[in-house]
């Protein structure tokens, strides 16, 4: 099954990704996330592993999981190594208007689970999706926010020069 | 060649001889003698289904593929709710020590069987103790896989001693098909022996309470008068013959078939780990330390049921 969830963020590319970057973040922004814990050397980047979960109905599902494409400041992509079958995809695009369009893809299922398993993926699909869509519209909060309080602190600066 | 029952259940680590013999039988009139053969006789065939005990009978692509069969069942039908898997230690033996609800169906076992297995992942050694009847029921040898193995001593101890997870329900038969009215209490029936287990095994033990388990069907009555007379005990390890109003079939005895659960809203929440000699010294009083965990488990159990507002609606 696959489910995605975008949102327009009043914010440059850059400041999107900074903060989808740092795994230390998702818990503030990731609805239903119960954990996000690095478990490799590097805390982000190719290669970086992370142990997740996501609170879907009466379990904690997720497992191990490996970023698999890193493309600063535009698309990350990780899979699961360990847990359910899972594929995920953070998508950065510039607006013409100074903003970003933020794509939130995830893939998921259980191979061999059978029939069973399809009605799981498609009841499941509704509370992924607005896992999904309450992610984006907290990471969106987040990062205008923090760049409000950037340009205001700059100008404070300003005016104390 | 097909193993003997006595070979079967003496690799399942219990005594076959406390099992299949019936203490008078010798004196008992003939009519009472071809009865006691009889009952001996489905004892003998019952212990012969009995599965021996083989952790490698976990299968975790197995469970891993049932996951979605068990996700549907505990998130639609009990709309289960599990707290605390963070205070299970992540790796290591641990003992998880349940209070057991449901008749024979126990969805408690099943919605946290589904949650140990998503949080930590089907890599992770899980096993659970059950009732030797459970294991030789038709249709249910599947539980193996799960990595359900006959309740014995011994195959605690293997578990343990390969690292794995273990739950186990000291009040088992007893406590599961205790009255409705007792759904609230949980009640080990004065049960220690997991806790020389943690002992024996220097493990911890994680308290595990779970609420909505005893509201899936109106249990009446434990049935152990019924249960004695019919020396059920003796053969089969059964205290009880219990009594329930259940679906389908209304007045149930002895729920051998399992019932169709009402659709109880379940409920379970994992403790924080109880280091026994770290707590209570480096030879601890069992008496003490079964008083603990039973106080601190039925404070739990009454914290839940305070939160529920409606019997099977929660």
């Amino acid at each position: 099954m696959r489910v995605a969830e975008h949102i327009d963020i009043g914010a440059p590319c850059e400041t999107v990704w900074a903060v989808i970057a740092d795994p230390a973040r998702y818990l503030e922004f990731m609805s239903g996330v119960t954990r996000w814990e690095v478990v490799s050397d590097a805390p982000n980047g190719l290669g970086a592993r992370y142990r997740m979960l996501l609170l879907v109905g009466a379990a904690e599902i997720g497992g191990l999981i490996e970023v698999v494409e890193w493309s600063e400041p535009g698309d990350m992509a990780w899979t699961s190594v360990t847990g359910v079958d899972q594929r995920g995809r953070w998508r950065l695009r510039a607006r013409p208007d100074g903003r970003t369009r933020v794509e939130l893809r995830l893939a998921y299922g259980v191979a061999g689970s059978g029939l069973f398993g399809w009605i799981a993926e498609h009841i499941a699909a509704r509370p992924v999706s607005d896992h999904l869509r309450r992610s984006l519209r907290q990471l969106k909060r987040l990062v205008e926010h923090e760049q409000l309080r950037a340009q205001a602190a700059a100008r404070r600066e300003t005016r104390a020069a | 060649m097909s193993a003997t029952a006595a070979e079967r259940a003496g690799r399942n680590g219990h005594d076959p001889s406390a099992r299949l013999s019936i203490p008078g039988a010798a004196t008992a009139s003939a009519a009472g003698g071809l009865a006691a053969r009889a009952i001996r006789g489905l004892a003998g065939q019952i212990a012969s289904r009995i599965p021996p005990a083989d952790l490698d009978e976990r299968d975790p692509d197995f469970i891993r593929e049932r996951l979605p069969q068990l996700w549907l069942l505990a998130s639609l039908w009990f709309r289960g709710e599990v707290r605390g898997l963070g205070n299970i230690p992540d790796e290591g033996p641990v003992l998880l020590v349940g209070n057991h609800s449901g008749g024979n169906m126990t969805p408690d076992t099943t919605v946290f069987t589904l949650a140990f297995n998503s949080y930590f992942g089907v890599e992770r050694a899980f096993y659970q103790l059950a009732h030797n009847l459970v294991l030789s029921m038709p249709g249910l040898s599947m539980l193996r896989k799960f990595g359900t193995v006959a309740a014995s001593p011994e195959n605690a101890e293997k578990a343990l001693s390969a690292g794995a997870a273990l739950l186990v329900y000291p009040g088992g038969d007893y406590e599961v098909h205790r009255p409705s009215w007792h759904r609230n209490r949980v009640d080990f029936d004065g049960r220690k022996g997991f806790i020389r287990l943690a002992l024996a095994q220097d493990v911890p033990i994680v308290p595990v309470v779970s609420i909505g388990g005893q509201e899936t069907a109106l249990f009446l009555s434990r049935g152990e008068g019924l249960a004695r007379a019919l020396r059920l005990d003796k053969l089969f390890r059964l205290k009880v013959l219990p009594i329930s109003l259940a679906l389908p079939w209304g007045l149930n005895f002895g729920d051998m078939l399992g019932h169709v659960p009402l659709p109880a809203k379940v409920t379970v929440e994992a403790l924080a780990p109880i280091h026994l000699r770290e707590e209570f010294g480096p030879d601890p009083d069992v008496a003490e330390v079964y008083e603990h965990i039973l106080r601190l488990m039925q404070d739990t159990l009454e914290a839940l049921a305070a939160e529920r507002r409606f019997p099977v609606l929660g």
